[in-house]
């Protein structure tokens, strides 16, 4: 991608003072997508809604990427029973701080982007799950939904339209795993959250047993930019195949840590040595997690040239996630940061399977041993048989999101972690 | 101790909580929340008050309590400070931090002052990681950019009976737009 990224004026987060506030937002052109919609129901069909977002090629922001217009598609057909949809503002993947900065600037943009989700699938009630950690942000987005409601933009015959959709906040409670989305249904529905096996799907059996679609909060806030301007003019921004802007995270050693809005497709090295301010103290890169904990690091080498795409990224085996990077200088243990994202894993793991559950304990103990410097060379070995034993073997993602950065890790600073595990002495020769 | 006991107002406050679910077991977790702010923790005597109130029975609050890591099932400290050490945190001084407040209140992590005042806990991700290293106060606000200096002022603060303030993030994209 080229330069031009330097002009950028941001479309989701917006340099208006005050827009948190309903008055401003309108002043601003907020809730126009949603009143143009209602007002032309001829034109704007539910299932035109719906193509207009599959053309405009948004791709859920949640961490697995998938077609958004795609997934609303999946809804069957009304059958005058309830549907919902779930938004999924969990945000608990370590490196990920992203959603909460909507909460805090631009609730409305929120709010109006998932009242044209419902309408484009006859939704119901809109369940917003927040994490319990985000209570002064909940309280904001609360605020935000009340004004809503008192200017009719949710609840019943929003605009004069006909159309009745109610809006409920639900907060968290400090679990992970209620991030993933069948969790998120069991905690929503008062439970444990203990993802489902699937099939069947949520668009088929979701909350309390009825049509759902969940969606990431950052992903349901650019459906009123796609309205507004148009598909065609949503996927020229940023990179082909994965369009729109994307609200970088970037934490870690760099001198200007924070959210930033800028295209898709944007170069690593950009987002770290230009927005970032570069890395603190002048040091050098040493690695780079692109996406959140879970997404394979990369190498200082392996960051050089790459853009934040779903087909780049893929390229230098990684993905996009949630596109929280992590930035890592030169004087980065990284034995002891894995060690610690597996202690993450195996406190988040629900523990339903037993690949996941013991994998991530065996994980963090073997690290913790190789890391304290007890370890020798074959556990290396041990490590990478146990990711084997865990991807792709349980009822959720959790335990891949648990294997990756372990796995990858050891294939791309195998020296560091050699460099911790006692030499073996053999008795004889 | 206060009665653990839920009054006509808290029951009018269930009801209203109830009415945002199509069913009433769904009503748990906000309910628990409810609790905890009343009460101060969720212990086995709150679980068995919110179970009559939405007439589940108790072993299914317990296990629901005993998932989330925010519903204290035992008393904690007037004052919890939630110091993250994960990922973003660890790489920015997270235990640095952790050790601090461990030594200026004579206490491990996991543990409560004698005056019963404060609590440290070593916590995952916060989702604040472009502002580490940081901690969460009692389940709540955020303090961001933690020095020793900010912990030793929190800590005063909290002492003295003062609540502590929530801090704004301004993205820094537009700090530099402004100027
Ligand atoms: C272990 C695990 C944790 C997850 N945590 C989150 C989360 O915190 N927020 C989120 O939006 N999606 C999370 N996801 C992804 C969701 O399951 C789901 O794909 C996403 O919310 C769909 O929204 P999107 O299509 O708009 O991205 C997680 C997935 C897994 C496997
Ligand atoms: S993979 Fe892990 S977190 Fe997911 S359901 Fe199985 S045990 Fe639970
Ligand atoms: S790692 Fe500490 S807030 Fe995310």
């Amino acid at each position: 991608m080229s330069k031009d990224w330097k002009s950028y004026k941001p479309l989701l987060l917006p340099d208006i003072q005050n827009l948190s506030s309903i008055g401003v937002y309108e002043k601003n052109d907020g809730y126009k997508a949603l009143k143009d919609v209602l007002k032309n129901k001829k034109k704007w069909t539910p299932e035109n809604v719906t193509n207009e977002v599959k053309n405009a090629g948004l791709r859920g922001r949640g961490g697995a990427g998938f077609s958004t217009g795609m997934k609303w598609s999946f809804m069957p057909k009304p059958d005058g029973g309830p549907r919902y949809l779930a938004a999924n503002g969990d945000e608990s993947e370590p490196g990920t701080f992203k959603d909460r900065q909507i909460f805090e600037d631009n609730p409305h943009l929120f709010i109006e982007g998932a009242i044209i989700a419902a309408y484009a699938m006859s939704i119901d009630v809109v369940y917003v799950y927040i994490r319990g950690e985000y209570r002064p942000y909940l309280r904001m987005l609360q605020k935000a939904v009340d004004d809503a409601y008192d200017k009719g933009y949710i609840g019943k015959n929003i605009l004069g339209s006909g159309i009745d959709v109610e809006m409920q906040l639900h907060m968290g409670a400090g679990a992970y795993i209620c991030g993933e989305e069948s969790s998120l249904m069991e905690s929503l529905e008062g439970k444990r959250g203990y993802p489902r096996v699937k099939p069947p799907f949520p668009a088929q059996k979701g909350l309390w047993g009825r049509p759902t679609t969940i969606n990431n909060i950052e992903t349901l806030a650019n459906v009123p930019l796609i309205m507004k301007n148009g598909a065609d003019w949503y996927k020229k921004i940023g990179a082909e195949g994965h369009a729109g802007p994307v609200l970088y995270g970037i934490s870690g050693h760099v001198n200007r840590p924070g959210v930033y809005e800028y295209p898709s497709g944007m170069l690593i090295t950009d987002l770290i040595d230009e927005v970032a301010g570069g890395i603190r103290g002048g040091k050098k890169l040493k690695a780079v997690i692109p996406g959140g904990s879970s997404t394979p690091p990369l190498t200082a080498e392996a960051v050089q040239g790459t853009a934040m795409d779903a087909d780049s990224l893929r390229e230098v085996g990684t993905m996009m996630g949630t596109a929280g990077l992590v930035v890592m200088d030169e004087d980065t243990d990284i034995v002891d940061v894995v060690t610690r994202i597996s202690h993450f894993y195996h406190h988040e793991s629900c523990g339903q399977c037993t690949p996941c559950r013991d994998g991530t304990g065996w994980l963090e103990n073997t690290l913790q041993k190789i890391n304290r410097g007890d370890g020798e060379m074959r556990d290396l070995d041990l490590l990478l048989n146990i990711c084997n034993q865990m991807e792709g073997r349980t009822i959720c993602a959790l335990a891949d999101a648990a294997a990756w950065p372990v796995r990858f890790s050891i294939d791309r600073f195998r020296a560091d972690f050699e460099a911790k595990c006692k030499k073996t002495v053999y008795a004889l020769s | 101790m206060e009665d653990i006991k839920f009054d006509k107002d808290d029951l009018k406050e269930i009801e209203k909580i109830k009415a945002k679910y199509p069913d009433t077991k769904s009503a748990v977790m906000p309910v628990l929340w409810y609790a905890q702010d009343k009460f101060g923790d969720t212990n086995v005597e709150v679980q068995k008050l919110v179970a009559t109130a939405l007439d589940l029975p108790p072993s299914h609050v317990y296990g629901v309590v005993t998932f989330y890591t925010q519903y204290y099932d035992q008393p904690k400290g007037k004052y919890v400070l939630d110091v993250c050490t994960c990922l973003s945190c660890q790489l920015c001084g997270g235990y640095d931090m952790l050790n601090y407040a461990e030594e200026k209140l004579g206490i491990k992590a996991g543990e409560t002052t004698e005056d019963g005042l404060f609590s440290i806990q070593s916590v995952e991700c916060l989702g604040a990681c472009g502002y580490a290293p940081m901690m969460q106060v009692t389940n709540d606000k955020n303090v961001n950019h933690l020095t020793k200096e900010k912990m030793d002022k929190v800590i005063e603060a909290l002492k003295s009976g003062k609540d502590i303030e929530l801090e704004h993030i301004t993205i820094p994209q537009h700090q530099n737009v402004s100027k």
